[in-house]
């Protein structure tokens, strides 16, 4: 198992979601990936992803302006 | 015995897509959705970027509809290889910018290949013959197929029934019976559909899926082209079009001013791209200028920065513009009264 960051700040859904899709196409099943974005948008749109996708979202911070969305891959 | 027959869905986001993957599923064909991002989609932007919509719960249609069906989506990023469907669209453009007929090849022939990469055996769309002047038309149903190369691979379930037969119906992947002949605009068949199957909170978008088939928006692109002198986007300069108000004083500059703290926020992250100008004496909006702009169009562009400020009715008011080279100057203006403001200004 390794973790993984993903910088997706500034960019506007659905691209946080795509970058995290085609980032999560490299990795292994038990990966942990830490995304990095500025959108709002994103506090629906990856945990909605990673539902329908089979990956589990570990925890959502909201830190300042960024939210980091940590997901292990399924 | 054969594998699992599987389809790969264009997944809008509107409730036909939904409809259409809905019948095939209930045949027991595995769907998946795949959803293409251009840059002019609805979807999302907007929302996230004005903070009056911040209240209202976000969502991105897609990937709802997908999570009702219980089906996968793939999203794919097209955003470069669709500037060629917008700026030549061999079929040319709808009422507005929209080149719905070029657009929808496009979609079906890269759903095709994405079909053959993860052998995948047909495609649907939830296209109904008769709904959209240029795409969904009788003669122009066909085309789609062909031009796309997708042929009798492609299966529109709402209206399969008004179209010839498809590879699945004849194989017996799928049985034509349990297909759909709806046609034209009216919405009723779908929504009685809709019903039956027990969905509820569909987005139903009016017009198109993108920001193309919007006329105000159709004609800022239009502008900017010309601008340019040429036929030529970056996705920046297609997602500024979707923020603020934007005047045009003259061939050298227009601006875009913020309409509330949401846009103002997202103006902000191209404050390093643009010449921009900030109230120091009011609140107001930021505003960008884009654009070659000589020593007299800063300062309309000043004045009419501090028009739309909380000093609008003072005499004087004092902004700050900051040139692209970085350097700022301190400029005393008068707001530009409204009524002086031609209405051709605003594009
Ligand atoms: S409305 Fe936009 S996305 Fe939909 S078919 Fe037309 S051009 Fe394509």
């Amino acid at each position: 198992m390794s973790e993984h960051n993903l910088n997706a700040r500034n960019l506007l859904c659905p691209m946080p979601v795509i970058r995290t899709q085609d980032c999560i196409k490299t990795l292994e099943k038990g990966d942990e990936l830490t995304v990095i974005c500025t959108d709002p948008g994103v506090v629906n749109d990856i945990p909605t992803w990673c539902r329908i996708n089979g990956h589990e979202v570990l925890a959502i911070q909201e830190k300042g302006r960024e939210i980091h969305i940590t997901i292990q891959v399924g | 015995m054969q594998d699992k027959i599987k389809a790969v869905a264009l997944i809008s986001g509107g409730l036909d897509s939904m409809l259409a993957v809905k019948v095939i599923q209930d045949q027991g064909i595995h769907v998946e959705g795949i959803n293409f991002y251009t840059g002019f989609c609805v979807e999302g932007h907007t929302h996230a970027i004005r903070s009056k919509d911040k209240a209202k719960p976000k969502r991105n249609n897609a990937l709802w509809v997908a999570e009702q069906l219980g089906i996968k989506l793939h999203i794919i990023d097209i955003v470069e290889d669709y500037k060629d469907v917008v700026i030549n669209p061999k079929h040319g453009y709808g009422a507005n910018m929209n080149p719905c007929l070029d657009c929808k090849i496009f979609m079906v022939n890269r759903a095709r290949t994405w079909m053959e990469e993860n052998n995948f055996d047909f495609i649907i769309t939830g296209e109904v013959m008769g709904q959209r002047p240029m795409s969904q038309r009788k003669e122009t149903m066909p085309k789609v197929a062909q031009q796309s190369g997708a042929f009798d691979r492609l299966v529109r379930p709402l209206c399969a029934k008004n179209l010839p037969e498809t590879l699945p119906e004849k194989e017996g992947w799928i049985d034509r019976d349990k297909l759909h002949n709806i046609t034209g605009r009216g919405r009723k068949p779908q929504i009685s559909m809709a019903k039956d199957f027990g969905f509820n909170d569909f987005a139903q978008p009016a017009g198109g899926c993108c920001f193309l088939t919007d006329k105000a928006y159709s004609n800022k692109l239009d502008d900017l082209w010309k601008n340019r002198g040429e036929k030529r986007y970056e996705l920046d300069d297609i997602m500024l079009l979707k923020v603020g108000r934007h005047l045009r004083p003259n061939e050298r500059f227009k601006i875009m001013v913020g309409r509330e703290e949401g846009e103002n926020n997202y103006l902000e992250g191209y404050t390093y791209a643009f010449s921009h100008i900030r109230p120091l004496d009011y609140t107001g909006p930021l505003v960008l200028v884009d654009g070659a702009p000589n020593a007299e169009d800063l300062r309309l562009a000043a004045r009419l920065a501090a028009r739309f400020g909380s000093g609008r009715d003072a005499e004087q008011v004092q902004v700050e513009v900051t040139q692209l080279d970085g350097s700022r100057i301190a400029m005393h203006v008068k707001p530009m009264p409204v009524a002086d403001i031609p209405l051709e200004w605003y594009l």
